[in-house]
């Protein structure tokens, strides 16, 4: 049943990608480009996903139960602190120099282009290997 | 600037079915729609509780397999894909998420944290657009 609610979320969303143009990386470029022919109209994909899920967060947040009934905490943490700026800012390099962010990254796969293939690849194991290197610097750390 | 109106109509059908997906996955599975944080958990192979995330993950690819995308990659360079992929990856591990997790689900939460992590990706992201098109030598 969550499988299945998985599946449905998932295809939503992708349908979502697909539709607004972010699967494009020379539109995706075009609304990063502040500074030469800014390209608008991808905020309106974030705006439009941000009203609609803002709702089920509201909802959530006050009843603590998903529809399963099971207890449902929202993320809390409110740390702004050196890992987030420093990791945002990498991934706004990396996002800024092909236009590929990790949910259009997947979708991109049905190009068949190795470019997709070589970013995701990529992508994984760079996720694996900080998630490795985390490790082991906060265990080697005195507490 | 350009802008044709069945643009604006695409990118706002667009989001409001980005947030149904992210609104469903939060009320049914009670899970966070964020795309880097589902792939960083699978990778690492978390015991238990993957199969919502391979759904997910497999959901999300379905219509661009099922309907076919016709767009250009860039740069023409592989190695650039590589380079992004590894600074995509170390980021968004590093900080917690990305267009998904925060961008979307963190500001639909209303959590500080994730607008600012919002706010500085974008920045990062457009000064190297910014550099890449317009900076020295280009």
């Amino acid at each position: 049943m969550k499988f299945l609610a998985a599946l449905i979320a998932g295809v939503l969303f992708g349908s979502g990608l697909l539709i607004s143009g972010m699967l494009d990386p020379a539109n995706v470029l075009g609304f990063l480009d502040f500074f030469g022919q800014w390209r608008p109209q991808l905020a309106l994909v974030m705006g439009g996903a941000i009203v609609v899920a803002a709702p089920a967060f509201m909802l959530i947040r006050r009843r603590g139960r998903n529809a399963f009934g099971e207890t449902t905490e929202l993320p809390d943490r409110r740390r702004i602190d050196a890992p987030l700026l420093l990791g945002a800012t990498v991934f706004g390099l990396g996002w800024g120099l092909v236009g590929i962010c990790p949910g259009p990254g997947i979708a991109l796969l049905a190009t068949r282009d190795a470019r997709a293939f070589l970013f995701v690849g990529a992508m994984l194991a760079a996720m694996l290997l900080t998630y490795l290197l985390r490790e082991r610097l906060v265990r080697h750390q005195p507490a | 600037m350009h802008i044709a109106s069945v643009d604006i109509w695409r990118a706002l059908a667009g989001g409001a079915l980005i947030g149904a997906g992210s609104a469903t996955l939060l009320l049914l599975n009670g899970r966070i729609a964020g795309v880097s944080g589902i792939l960083g958990n699978l990778v690492r192979g978390v015991s238990g509780d993957q199969g919502w995330r391979i759904a997910f993950i497999a959901g999300l690819s379905l219509p661009a397999w099922f309907c076919g995308v016709h767009v250009t990659l860039l740069p023409r360079d592989w190695s650039l894909s590589i380079i992004a992929g590894l600074l995509v990856g170390i980021g968004t591990q590093l900080g917690s998420g990305c267009t998904s997790g925060h961008g979307v689900c963190g500001l639909a939460n209303l959590s500080l944290r994730s607008l600012v992590a919002t706010l500085t990706f974008m920045s990062a992201a457009a000064a190297t657009v910014f550099v890449v098109r317009h900076g020295v030598g280009s």
